[in-house]
């Protein structure tokens, strides 16, 4: 509980504990300054999530309707990923994508792709890498709230003359809402802050605004505008969240 | 098995009923997709040049066990993986002595400051790791407190703390309270109804949180970066590694770390089975 309570009160904390100057310009500076990361990052955590949606949608629907008895060793092996860190797999993902590495040294050499082409380092290797880390997070609430719908529901509009398609998009996806919005929150909040990504995958031009926070803090040493920074970047995040939680309750998300 | 549409309507749309399977097929296999080639590449030759240190290549070279002989030869790299696991193991149990008390709160009192709780919880799951990282370190920073083996292990702890917390309450939600008020009836205090009759009950709750907070502060790179210090972790050693060359040690550490937790979870998984 104290610890709980500490984190709430550390949040805001960093603001002008380094030097008491009460310096609100510090805001103003580093929203100006690094107003191109701040868009990136957003940009990224946009299509990232659309993205991860999309892909992570059917999966879910798959498993919920169609799963049978095995749901619970697919959702294992959905899983599988976290048993090794996720510092580990994007290594690994930078390994697979090296410019003569598994895959782009076989295409080349079947001639598939031209000699120069490369991924690493580029915009799309760092949404890709993103997307990859955080799509379980985008399955499992998805997963949930799919398994919790009533497959008479289904069953009852096809009855009344629903094709597939319509009991879809009028039973299930509606009914399904809740899930998307949470897996959207789970998703989108790290896709923005994720720099590990941008890091190890992207290149010159990919850096985000955790890059940003992370460099200051400790390549730099500017606390102040390191803590800003996080807290401006918070505080877009907790208006976007306050918002979701409004509308869904918090005990839909952490239950 | 059985489908679950009416099987009376549209017989010929055949194909597209495989479409789904193969895609989650598909799907599975690209999120292990990296798995594989870090445990297939750990098996992997490296042509070493004279004074370079082993590092990972790129193209398939031949086969060796030579790393899992030459796992400890790094004395960086053996004790990141040490520091990991005894962070891990220490915050775990923290995170477990502290969530529970939180998680069985708040399934069964409804006190002020509840849904606060609640919101915390949340903030905390849902705040980005950067930000997270970033207040820890200037928390530290602004106590004056040097980064390394304690900030870790409290960073750790707190950021497990929720998870387990949630895990808790999902189990002591299912408990029948009745249990509690019959071990009072028949005399017991209740500190002795909490050791004989709650905890036992919560247990495979407790377990559960207890493998979750261990997994999390094992995979945890950003908040590590952040509070650290000098007491490098494995991940974060690895992502210093990144600018100079993976060493193939890291490939054989992180399958042995894959397949013990893989162990773990499926042990877990077996007995929580067998209990239902």
């Amino acid at each position: 509980m104290l610890a709980m309570v500490s984190i709430a009160l550390q949040e805001g904390d960093p603001l002008g504990g380094f030097r008491m100057t009460w310096r609100f310009a510090n805001f103003a500076d580093v929203l100006s300054k690094n107003q191109e990361f701040i868009v990136r990052s957003l940009r990224n955590g946009v299509i990232v999530t659309v993205v991860a949606l999309l892909l992570a949608y059917p999966v879910a629907y798959w498993i919920a309707f169609h799963g049978g008895r095995r749901k619970t060793f697919f959702l294992f092996l959905l899983l599988l990923p976290f048993f090794i860190s996720f510092v580990i797999r994007t290594v690994s993902w930078s390994f697979i994508l090296q410019d003569d590495g598994i895959v782009l040294g076989t295409l080349k050499s079947i001639g598939l792709l031209p000699e120069g082409s490369r991924v690493l380092g580029t915009t799309f290797s760092v949404l890709a890498g993103i997307t990859y880390n955080l799509l379980p997070f985008t399955i499992l609430p998805l997963y949930v709230s799919l398994e919790q719908i009533d497959h008479r529901l289904v069953e009852a509009a096809k009855d009344l003359y629903a094709s597939r398609a319509q009991a879809f998009v009028k039973v299930v996806f509606p009914l399904s809402l809740p899930g998307v919005f949470a897996a959207v929150l789970l998703t989108s909040i790290p896709a923005i802050g994720d720099y590990v990504n941008a890091s190890v995958l992207g290149g010159p031009g990919t850096s985000m605004i955790g890059n940003v926070i992370q460099s200051e803090f400790l390549t730099t040493r500017d606390y102040p505008e390191a803590a800003a920074l996080a807290f401006i970047l918070m505080a877009i995040l907790l208006v976007g969240a306050a918002i979701y939680a409004r509308v869904l309750g918090t005990e839909r998300i952490t239950t | 098995m059985a489908p679950a549409q009416a099987p009376a309507r549209k017989p010929r749309k055949r194909w597209t009923r495989f479409l789904l399977p193969t895609y989650t097929a598909g799907f599975i296999l690209y999120l292990s997709f990296p798995i594989f080639v870090i445990i297939l590449f750990s098996f992997n030759q490296t042509r070493t040049g004279f004074g370079t240190a082993p590092r990972v290549k790129t193209t398939w070279v031949g086969f060796t066990t030579e790393w899992y002989r030459r796992l400890t030869e790094l004395p960086d790299l053996t004790s990141a993986v040490s520091h990991s696991l005894l962070i891990a193991f220490l915050s775990a149990l923290a995170a477990v002595a502290l969530g529970t008390f939180l998680g069985l709160a708040l399934a069964r009192y409804r006190y002020r400051g509840r849904s606060a709780t609640d919101f915390v919880i949340f903030l905390n799951i849902s705040a980005p790791e950067v930000v997270l990282g970033a207040a820890l370190a200037s928390f530290f920073v602004s106590l004056a407190f040097p980064r390394g083996m304690i900030t870790l292990f409290l960073s750790h702890t707190m950021f497990s703390i929720p998870f387990v917390a949630i895990t808790v309450r999902a189990r002591a939600a299912g408990l029948d309270s009745s249990l509690e008020a019959a071990a009072m009836d028949l005399g017991a205090g209740p500190i002795v109804t909490f050791l004989k009759v709650t905890l036992p009950l919560l247990f495979p709750g407790i377990l559960a949180g207890f493998l979750l907070a261990f997994a999390l502060s094992m995979d945890d790179f950003v908040i590590s970066n952040f509070v650290q210090g000098p007491f490098t972790m494995f991940p974060t050693w690895v992502f210093g590694a990144t600018r100079v060359g993976i060493p193939p040690h890291v490939f054989a550490f992180a399958t042995l770390i894959f397949l013990a937790g893989v162990i773990l979870a499926v042990v877990q998984l077996a007995t929580q089975r067998r209990e239902r």
